[in-house]
């Protein structure tokens, strides 16, 4: 059961949050542009990371806002939270989202 | 057997308190402080129960969570609880125990014929003997159940209740032994806020079962102080019965806390509580589990830890038996020969692996006039329903047979000792990694993930002296963890140190012939694992420890092998030829540490507190005309108003004719609403609907359909422009919490620079739908505002009024063909509108129906639901509702209805389907086939997803979705059923007024 620091409410249990997979996805501006193997690797394609993941959660049962995580998913250590449309920190910038 | 193995003195039983408890029918008495197993083996009762497969008679073997044969049916009715270790449960008086997995009686039982061919059951016998034929599985199982088994499980309602709590803490200690208690006195002393758990009924852990000397005075002495400390301090709480049986994620640790029937019958307090615990510092002082040797017949009732024979002479004051001899590798168990002694039980012999053993128990013994026969092993157990004797022969030098005659002992119990097993379970639920320390045998914790300490036995350290210095070490050191700065000298208590010898690690202990199949070295005895079975396991190629495990059942029973599973895995290593058994790897462990009962899980959920019931304004009304309920999502809907006795069919048939007939009502009011405003509104609607918004003028409604971005349909529904940037939409009543979410979620992480806003306003509003040609009359009834022309008031439109005195908007949508007017009024008002509705409307007929039979009218035309039409595999094309699919615009999901897979001809489309006799109603979720046929394989062409009798139109209709459906009207296919396979015929998906001359009344 993770304890996460919602960043508009506060640490909170995990059951009060939901995830929802990778961060800092951006959706095709053009999709009618795409071939379908392009629109197949946005639509389906994750890392699906060993090491620490920027991933994306919502405060469904609290603020309902969306913000992001920079979770290890060895050992679910939760590194960083920060807001949507935010970059993630310096130090975790190396890592490809 | 004789009575009176209790001994004259010692203990920390209460001799005059006497408690009275049956066992297998038997009339029996303890004493207040004594645990089922202890009464047990004072009153002499030796065989407990059976073993699981081969059915051998089995006796108490140790004295904690350890036991793997001492399983008991506890209590009988409602409260049973299926096998509970006896050595856990603290006796009370009345207690009714029985044992499990013999009949007729434990001494008498007719399934150890198995015994007699265990040969022809080896590990995995199931699976090679019962393969062919497959069908016969089902008669084989019922046997293997009834013979091969445990307790049953309560058949009526828990009469007890459950509790969850949730506490914080600074530093959590799991263990009140000696490392736990000083640790959690260092803490506290620092200032430390602790909760200290033990899943015994008090604190000492270990120490209760042994006489030491604590700070130059009786370790019961030092325990009393240590506990009045603690008691004193308000910072600390100290939980006894209450196992730590979870490590999860970011330090949260779930224990279970257990009340005995005489604190709960009649106080109104729960049976059991789940404390969800979230500490800054863990520190882990689980102890350690002793384990056996592993030598021929080692499960023979008799043969029991040492360290367990110890401690039921010292804390339980029962003399395990009249004769007992020791057979160890280690010094500790010539502690148990001494406590034998002083109490003035007969010790024959210590049988030792180990050559010239010479440390100070060792010695001690000697002085104590108790035979030590080095180097040698027991080869032999005399006695199969109970010890008699033993063999003992001496070992070669290597260790792996014997030499020279054997020398025959008698006795009545065999203490064995192979050493100690850290509890390192915890520390494995945390992500912890363990090491193998070669020299002692044992897996030790190593690196942690989570905020903890292992200290004390769990750490490998076994001396007294040295548990009490690291238990204070630890304490201070996690309390400053914690953030907790203020210093604190105390220094930690003293005790003598005794130095131990070496131990000498011998897996196997040979017996006079090679071990093979003809000898039982018992691994794991509560599933009746031997070192032969891993080792068949091993040569069938399971060189995997996960895999043997399973293969075997190794460490899989109740008990989870706490007793047998380092053994096992070093007798894998060995067949494999690794010698290191950190090599071969532990199995992983999981939770619980003990089993959980379910009801302690579920606490307070369960009954009407299982899940939130959502109740509609009208809820009440419906009740009282005795609706029959249909649960949609967390809502109750009235299913269908059955009238005198008819039966749900004929009320549905009843209530569709008066909707085409006359006038029925509906409460509507689940349906979803979110209300969606701001100068940005449209520009949403036209990213998450496949339609478009721009022209849709203010007062009218349009239909949509919402994709997922793999183009698959999610929700659909009506919204209405009330403004020019102010919306209010309607989803499914199941998903309008999802549809929400999915707007959020667009708004917040895609397109954040959107000025719009949705608010859920599903609550706020009463929806009363009435339908049907009468609508119209009714309710120009109760308005005065709302000009009810189809000219002033068309189809798809909103109009705000007055009905009957309450401000409403009235939505003409129709879901059922009719004319039909949607009356939304503020959620308080629903009843009062509903009502008199209802009231003036019985001069038209008014019938109120429930969901059965808006689902067939709507049928009826052809019109979607979503969940039933669609499983998140159909896109619009394949329902033909390409009509309601923007070209011009992108929407989310709409480069995925042009992925190749989405473009196929063949892909399963929406049609009508009509029996040929009109009164069969086919199978919803039937398959369909294109050729009329039983056989099978027979390839499935599609299936039925929505089936109902049409009352309107006397024949049955069905909706279903087949390959390339659309080129299929007029042909017939077949849906197979267990006898026989119906004809149908596929035709447009619309049955009754095709024009849809009616929705104008």
């Amino acid at each position: 059961m993770f304890l996460i620091n919602c960043p508009y409410c506060g640490p909170r249990e995990e059951s009060e949050f939901h995830p929802a997979g990778e961060a800092h996805l951006k959706r095709p501006a053009n999709p009618e542009k795409l071939s379908d193997i392009e629109w197949a690797d946005y639509l389906f394609m994750r890392q699906n990371t060993k090491g620490i993941l920027l991933e994306r959660w919502v405060h469904r049962h609290g603020c309902r806002r969306w913000f992001n995580v920079a979770r290890d998913t060895r050992t679910n250590k939760v590194l960083h939270v920060y807001q949507m449309g935010d970059s993630p920190p310096t130090q975790l910038k190396h890592i490809k989202p | 057997m004789s009575a009176g193995y209790r001994l004259q003195k010692g203990g920390l039983i209460d001799r005059k308190t006497r408690l009275n408890f049956t066992f297998n029918g038997q009339a029996m008495s303890g004493y207040e402080g004594d645990t089922l197993a202890s009464a047990l083996l004072a009153s002499g009762t030796r065989i407990i129960g059976r073993s699981f497969k081969y059915h051998r008679p089995r006796g108490i073997f140790a004295t904690g969570v350890e036991e793997p044969n001492a399983l008991v049916q506890l209590e009988r009715g409602p409260r049973t609880l299926p096998n509970q270790q006896a050595t856990r449960i603290s006796l009370y008086d009345g207690l009714i125990a029985d044992s499990i997995n013999c009949w007729p009686s434990p001494d008498y039982d007719a399934m150890s014929i198995l015994g007699l061919f265990y040969r022809l059951i080896p590990a995995g016998f199931y699976y090679k003997t019962f393969m062919r034929p497959a069908t016969a599985w089902r008669f084989y199982e019922y046997f293997i159940r009834h013979a091969a088994g445990l307790g049953c499980a309560p058949t009526e309602p828990d009469p007890d209740h459950y509790d969850k709590m949730n506490a914080h803490c600074d530093v959590l200690i799991v263990g009140a032994g000696p490392a736990g208690l000083t640790a959690a006195l260092g803490a506290t002393r620092s200032g430390a806020r602790v909760i200290l758990v033990d899943e015994q009924d008090q604190i000492g852990g270990w120490l209760l079962n042994e006489n030491r000397i604590i700070n130059g005075q009786p370790s019961k002495e030092w325990l009393n102080a240590a506990f009045l400390e603690l008691n004193d301090t308000a910072d600390a709480q100290i939980l006894t019965k209450t196992t730590a049986f979870g490590y999860f994620d970011h330090n949260f640790i779930a224990l279970c806390e257990h009340r005995g029937p005489t604190q709960v019958n009649g106080n109104g307090l729960s049976r059991q509580r789940i404390w969800r615990v979230r500490a800054k510092q863990v520190v882990l002082a689980t102890g350690a589990i002793e384990r056996p040797l592993v030598f021929a017949d080692n499960d023979r009732p008799g043969v029991m830890l040492s360290g367990a024979v110890r401690a039921y002479a010292h804390r339980y004051g029962v003399a395990a038996g009249r004769r007992v001899l020791i057979f160890t590798n280690n010094d500790d168990a010539y502690r148990t020969g001494l406590a034998l002694k002083e109490a003035g039980v007969a010790v024959p012999a210590i049988v030792d692996l180990r050559h010239d053993p010479s440390g100070e128990l060792a010695v001690a013994a000697v002085r104590a006039g108790i035979e030590i026969l080095d180097g040698s092993a027991v080869t032999r157990v005399l006695g199969s329903r109970g010890v008699t004797g033993v063999d003992i022969m001496n070992l070669n030098n290597t260790g792996d047979g014997v030499i020279g005659a054997p020398r025959r002992i008698s006795c009545d119990v065999i203490a064995t000792s192979g050493g100690w097993n850290p509890t390192i379970h915890l520390h494995s639920h945390s992500g912890g990694k363990t090491i193998f320390d070669k020299r002692r045998g044992i897996f030790l914790p190593s690196k942690t993930t989570e905020a903890n300490f292992s200290v004390g036995a769990a750490n490998g350290t076994f001396s007294l002296s040295d548990c009490l210095k690291a238990g204070m070490k630890i304490g201070k050191q996690a309390a400053r963890n914690a953030g907790i700065s203020s210093h604190n000298r105390r220094k930690a208590p003293v005790s003598i140190k005794e130095e131990e010898a070496d131990s000498r690690l011998l897996w196997i202990v040979p017996t006079a012939c090679p071990t093979s199949h003809k000898s039982r070295h018992f691994l794991d005895q509560a599933n009746d694992v031997t070192v032969s079975d891993i080792q068949l396991a091993a040569r069938e190629g399971y060189a995997s420890i996960e895999h043997a495990k399973r293969y075997t059942t190794l460490g899989m029973a109740p008990d989870q092998g706490k007793t047998g599973n380092t053994h096992g895995l070093a007798v894998l290593s060995q067949v494999l030829g690794t010698e290191d058994p950190g090599e071969t790897g532990t199995t992983t462990f999981r939770p619980p540490y003990t089993p959980v009962t379910i009801g302690a899980l579920a606490g307070r959920d369960v009954g009407p507190l299982m899940d939130p019931i959502r109740m509609t304004p009208m809820h009440h009304w419906h009740e009282l005309a005795g609706c029959a309920w249909e649960d949609v999502g967390q809502w109750k809907r009235p299913w269908y108003y059955p009238q005198n006795s008819e039966d749900g069919l004929k009320a549905v048939h009843r209530e569709c004719l008066a909707v085409r007939n006359a006038v029925g009502i509906l409460d509507a009011s689940t349906l979803g609403k979110i209300d969606i405003r701001g100068p940005d509104a449209v520009i949403l609607l036209n990213k998450v609907y496949t339609n478009s918004w721009e022209s849709l003028k203010i007062n009218r409604c349009r239909y949509g359909l919402m994709l997922s971005e793999d183009g698959m349909i999610f929700d659909d529904g009506v919204t209405t422009r009330l403004a020019k940037d102010h919306f209010l939409m309607t989803t499914t009543s199941g998903n309008a919490a999802q549809v929400l979410e999915w707007l959020e979620e667009w708004l917040q992480t895609e397109w954040p620079d959107l000025r719009v806003y949705c608010t859920s306003v599903t609550e706020q509003w009463a929806n009363i739908t009435i339908c049907g040609p009468s609508a119209r009359a009714l309710l120009l009834e109760f308005t005065d505002d709302i000009d009810l022309t189809n000219e002033s008031f068309p189809s798809m439109s909103m109009r705000e009024g007055t009905i009957a005195g309450v401000n409403a908007r009235v939505f003409r949508i129709s879901y059922t063909g009719e004319i039909s007017y949607e009356i939304n009024v503020p959620a308080s008002y629903g009843m009062h509108v509903w009502t008199a509705l209802i009231n003036a409307g019985k001069k038209y007929g008014i019938t109120p129906f429930g969901t059965e039979t808006m689902h067939v009218l709507r049928a009826e035309k052809g019109y979607i639901v979503v969940g039933q039409e669609t499983d998140g595999t159909v896109i619009p094309s394949d329902l033909g509702m390409n009509w309601a699919v923007s070209e011009k615009k992108d929407f989310i999901g709409k480069r995925s209805l042009s992925r190749t897979n989405s473009m196929r001809t063949d892909r399963k489309q929406l049609v009508g389907l009509l029996t040929e006799n009109p009164t069969t109603i086919l199978p919803e979720g039937g398959q369909i086939t294109a050729k009329q046929t039983l056989s099978t394989p027979t390839p499935m062409i599609g299936y039925i997803t929505s089936s109902y009798y049409s009352a309107v139109l006397g024949h049955s209709i069905a909706l279903a979705l087949i390959k390339g459906g659309r080129e299929l009207h007029g042909d017939c296919v077949f849906v197979p059923l267990e006898d026989k396979s119906i004809v149908a015929t596929v035709i447009n998906p619309i049955f009754y007024d095709i024009k849809g001359e009616r929705l104008n009344g």
